[in-house]
């Protein structure tokens, strides 16, 4: 059911640009004003969601992550699963965005031949198929940079080339396209078929893939089926950037169909859990040193407690303690 | 704020990557489409402009398929006129200069056809260009 909502609600989207755009031909507003105020939303809620994390309330360290801390010498410690150096941090902040370190730990859990047996076992499916979906997430938005700049830098031309460079059919077919739409399709069905999974799913949840898998969709359809005139496509994206917009008349409605998609999920961005993007470096299990023995971190919300040290309560009643023979400390 | 100075130095970053565009366009002339050197010698290409520009990539490809794997050479084009499935001979017969012509909108779009892996363009062999 809650897949059913968001498949509307992506679906209600496909509609809008379908009808704006195609029927009533408002070509300005989606080619136009939709795309800079989405990108204007993109980057205050952005800048918003992070400065409010920023200023959240860090109580204390938290040192319970996987390996041992740093202790006696001839104990060896787990320099990167458990720093107490910045160095340390940083390749565990490196390795765990790059690379997913913490999917890589994923475990699955099972009642054994249904009986009473409890069973862990490791299951990598999960952090495959995210790897899968960010990178080629990232070199497709890469390549996207062809759009928006003139001369494009070589280096985008390069990654072009490495993903096509299986040279299937014309235009070339490009490895990421695929790659993407199998690692959504195993993400969704993933949801989908595990009854635990599929009952803490939220709408949300799939929102964001049937919203991707939209984006991609339009896009492929765009490139391989429903051609554009990519020329006209770049004249407008340029107009964009160079702040001088430029409508020209032949771009489909394919293209604003795509280009309405990113613009939603732009706006939805900041609101939603795809801001891991900023989010995981806030994790405060990866980002936070564990030298609690080393340093002292205070926790912003004591108060200023008032003191009485047991020298001070000496002092004040050095004279009895004395005259009832308790011994003192200092004379 | 906790660690406002390096919140704020990945903040920065991070719009500095997502603008990118925005600042490499900055200083440069404004963009122009592309301005192609057309035949003057002829009216019409094989097909509608508008067609030409969307499909061109998939009937050179078809082209190459019909005429290398099934030994057939006639295309039948806009209007029922005959053409040779020939990139040298009917293309470039009329777009004679690939400069002009082909490299300015694969140029602008970053495409790399493979077309001249093996086909020459005849205007660049005869100045000596290639």
């Amino acid at each position: 059911m809650n897949a059913l909502y968001a498949l509307i609600m992506v679906l209600a989207l496909v509609i809008i640009p379908l009808l704006g755009a195609g029927a009533a031909g408002w070509h300005v507003l989606f080619g136009v004003i939709v795309p800079y105020l989405a990108f204007i939303a993109f980057v205050l809620g952005f800048i918003y969601r992070v400065v409010l994390w920023g200023r959240s309330a860090v109580p204390f360290k938290i040192p319970t992550t996987a390996g041992q801390q740093q202790s006696f010498p001839w104990i060896r410690r787990s320099r990167i699963d458990n720093p107490s150096t910045r160095a340390g941090v940083v390749v565990r902040m490196i390795l765990e965005v790059l690379l997913f370190r913490s999917l890589f730990r994923n475990a699955r859990v099972r009642l054994f031949r249904e009986g009473p047996q409890l069973s862990y076992g490791s299951s990598k499916f999960l952090w495959l198929g995210a790897l899968a979906f960010h990178v080629s997430f990232f070199v497709i938005l890469a390549r996207h940079m062809r759009f928006f700049t003139e001369p494009v830098p070589v280096l985008f031309n390069w990654m072009e080339t490495l993903d096509g460079i299986m040279q299937v059919g014309v235009p070339t077919l490009f490895a990421t396209e695929i790659v993407i739409l199998l690692a959504l399709a195993y993400l969704l069905l993933r949801r989908l078929i595990d009854s635990k999974l599929r009952y803490i799913s939220l709408p949300t949840d799939y929102f964001a893939l049937f919203l991707l898998f939209a984006i991609v969709i339009s896009g492929v359809l765009m490139r391989y089926f429903l051609r554009v005139d990519i020329v006209d496509i770049k004249t407008l994206s340029m107009g964009l950037i160079q702040l001088q917009p430029e409508v020209p008349d032949s771009v489909g409605v394919m293209f604003y169909t795509h280009l309405f998609l990113v613009c939603s999920l732009l706006v939805y961005f900041p609101w939603s859990k795809l801001m891991h993007l900023a989010g995981v470096f806030f994790s405060p299990t990866r980002n936070l040193p564990n030298d609690n023995r080393m340093r002292r971190h205070v926790n912003p919300w004591n108060y200023p407690v008032k003191v009485h040290t047991y020298e001070e309560w000496e002092n004040e009643y050095r004279d009895k303690l004395k005259e009832a023979g308790i011994p003192v400390e200092k004379e | 704020m906790y660690d406002a100075g390096k919140i704020l130095i990945g903040l920065v970053i991070f719009l500095l990557l997502l603008t990118f565009p925005f600042w490499f366009s900055l200083g440069q002339a404004s963009y122009e489409s592309p301005d192609l050197q057309l035949p003057e010698d002829k009216e019409e290409c094989i097909e509608d402009t508008e067609w030409m520009r969307k499909n061109h990539m998939q009937l050179l490809d078809d082209w190459r398929d019909t005429v290398v794997r099934e030994g057939k050479s006639i295309y039948i084009g806009k209007g029922g006129k005959k053409y040779d499935m020939s990139l040298q001979k009917t293309c470039m017969d009329c777009h004679t200069s690939k400069e002009e012509f082909c490299d300015k909108c694969h140029n602008t779009a970053s495409v790399d056809p493979y077309c001249w892996d093996c086909h020459v363009a005849p205007e660049e062999v005869a100045n000596g260009q290639q």
